[in-house]
């Protein structure tokens, strides 16, 4: 352990205070609590802590091992090298991101970079300097939404195919406020209803309409109808997209969004086991006061160079701290790097590659799991890379029989949808998987099927 | 600097200027040069709102600082400066004119009785200032 006062500055200290010795300031706890005894193993060396944790760490299954089509809001895509290579700059690598425009040029360029970047994907104005994750930048649009008609409208309308995790995290941010949520009640069948079902929900009172583009499920909706009816009763329309999807698919600008929020992992963010992602949030111009976050602008300096500098701060909580519209500045600084490289390396033309090639790739899985006896595609509608599949077996037992056979299925409907839902597998597919892999699964998933009718045979 | 003698003002820099009844409102002179060039306002309260003395009814925000805008006195809003949001600047061009921020039916005229005059508020200015 590092202690960074000397023996002498702390006996000036103790001295200061009145105390003896530093056991002294512990002396409001009962004795008997005092000091416990700690029962744990002597220390060891670097070596033999790395094999030890080298060890616990290989008990985890990985997207390396494991052929996978689980998504679900995070996404197995390839991370090209030189993402890492330039993330892991000691220019960039800080725990904390420097902003002092003096001496931080680097890392506010980047940042800029990364604004732009989102703003031209999502079809909006303006982006902000990345929030936590998916989940709480959907939660930073709602509280935006709340600040912008000033408290006034207290409703909240969530499509009950946004994320289950992010509905989680908007209903954690309001508790306490007055606002209401709806839209996603219990009982709801969210694969065979669109988002013309949340159209009759949205009144006067409603300040913000969320939904996912694509959806949870991954299917892909024209919002244009819904958008026409929110900002007819006055409210705003957010949309969570997925920003590899919008490479491909209209984006969120063009048919009325307001602000467009999303989970920025797959923008050249490895899986990590849930974390660090990144939280993508654009609006229009219109509403960038009343955006969260931080935000770099480019100006000229005392010498006439381009500079960059942090911007419109008034908004924010170090200066109105009880008026700004979040208390959290905090922004991923070094995953937005890390999706400014990402989109620079692969620009536009292949970002729409990409989003083909999920595409394609996740048709050519669907039909041929469709052609499976027993098994059937949840829902007729588009899709991007990721469906739903109802199979004739629990999801769970299909995800058994598939991690039996090295595969890491899709994500269980029925957890977070209920026993309606519980032989509905939420399948991902993306460039990672060759043919090959999808022909695997496809076979293990006739498998079952031959072993259903078998036993029906069996117990006929 | 300006300070009209008609006007009432208070401790926070805004002004009240009365007729039959109708208060209308703004921030002073003194408000505007000290906050230097006024980038945005916006005006918290709608046509018909009740408010109080006190209640935050704007935020103004320059190139260095960010400030709300209290209510003189209490009553019921009957004009807004629709305008004001498309033209923040002329709070520094004309604080008292243009860049007028609400109307208010007062209440109680006796909250009038609470703010300074022209002369007390010179005074305040050149105390804080001294």
């Amino acid at each position: 352990m590092y202690i960074p006062h000397t023996d002498s500055e702390r006996e000036a200290m103790l001295k200061t205070i009145g105390v003896e010795k530093v056991e002294d300031l512990f002396d409001d706890v009962p004795a008997g609590h005092r000091f416990p005894e700690l029962n744990l193993p002597s220390g060891i060396s670097e070596m033999e802590a790395a094999q030890e944790f080298g060890a616990i760490a290989s008990a985890n299954e990985n997207t390396r091992d494991l052929v996978s089509f689980l998504g679900a809001g995070a996404y197995n895509h390839y991370v090209p090298a030189a993402v890492d290579s330039i993330l892991r700059r000691g220019e960039f690598y800080t725990a904390y991101t420097p902003y002092q425009p003096e001496l931080s040029q680097g890392t506010l360029q980047a940042i800029f970079e990364y604004q732009s970047l989102v703003a031209a994907l999502t079809g909006m104005d303006v982006s902000n300097a990345s929030h936590y994750d998916g989940a709480t930048a959907v939660a930073e649009a709602v509280n935006m939404a709340y600040a912008h008609f000033r408290g006034k409208r207290t409703r909240v309308v969530l499509s009950p195919a946004l994320h289950p995790q992010y509905r989680q995290t908007v209903r954690t941010y309001v508790s306490g406020s007055p606002i209401s949520i709806t839209g996603d009640e219990n009982g709801q069948d969210p694969l065979s209803e669109g988002p013309r079902s949340l159209i009759p929900l949205i009144d006067t009172n409603t300040a913000i309409v969320v939904v996912q583009y694509p959806d949870f499920f991954g299917r892909i909706y024209d919002y244009t109808d819904l958008s026409e009816a929110a900002h007819q009763a006055g409210a705003l329309l957010a949309v969570s997209a997925n920003p590899i999807a919008l490479g491909l698919l209209t984006p969120p600008g063009e048919f009325g969004a307001d602000i467009v929020t999303g989970e920025g992992q797959p923008l050249g963010i490895p899986l990590s086991f849930g974390g660090p992602y990144l939280g993508m949030f654009a609006t229009k111009k219109e509403y960038v006061r009343k955006m969260a976050g931080r935000l770099v602008g480019e100006t000229v300096d005392n010498r006439g160079q381009r500079a960059y500098v942090l911007t419109l701060t008034a908004r924010e909580q170090h200066i109105r701290r009880e008026k700004a519209t979040s208390n959290i500045c905090t922004n991923q600084g070094l995953m937005a790097l890390a999706a400014t490289v990402y989109m620079s390396l692969l620009g536009k033309n292949g970002l729409r590659q990409l989003a083909e090639l999920n595409y394609q790739k996740a048709h050519y899985a669907a039909s041929q799991i469709a052609s499976l006896p027993g098994f059937s595609i949840g829902s007729d509608e588009l899709f991007f890379n990721e469906f739903a599949v109802r199979c004739p077996i629990p999801a769970s037992e299909v995800n058994e029989h598939l991690l039996e056979h090295g595969i890491l299925g899709g994500y269980d409907l029925g957890i977070d949808y209920g026993p309606k839902y519980e032989n509905y597998l939420l399948v991902a597919v993306t460039e990672m998987n060759a043919r090959e892999e999808i022909d695997l699964l496809v076979s293990v998933l006739e498998e079952i099927t031959l072993a259903e009718r078998h036993t029906e045979v069996t117990h006929g | 600097m300006n300070v009209p003698n008609e006007l009432k003002y208070t401790q926070n820099d805004e002004w009240i200027k009365m007729e039959d009844g109708t208060g209308t409102i703004g921030i002073t002179d003194h408000a505007q040069e000290q906050l230097s060039d006024i980038v945005f306002v916006e005006i918290l309260v709608t046509e018909g709102d009740t408010i109080h003395q006190g209640d935050s009814i704007a935020t103004v925000e320059s190139v260095k600082a960010a400030a709300d805008v209290y209510a003189p006195v209490g009553g019921t809003v009957v004009a807004v400066n629709e305008e004001l949001a498309n033209a923040p600047e002329t709070l520094n061009s004309s604080p008292y004119d243009t860049a007028w921020m609400i109307k208010v039916e007062v209440k109680d005229l006796g909250e009038l009785d609470k703010l300074m005059d022209a002369g007390g508020y010179t005074n305040k200015i050149q105390e804080k200032e001294g």
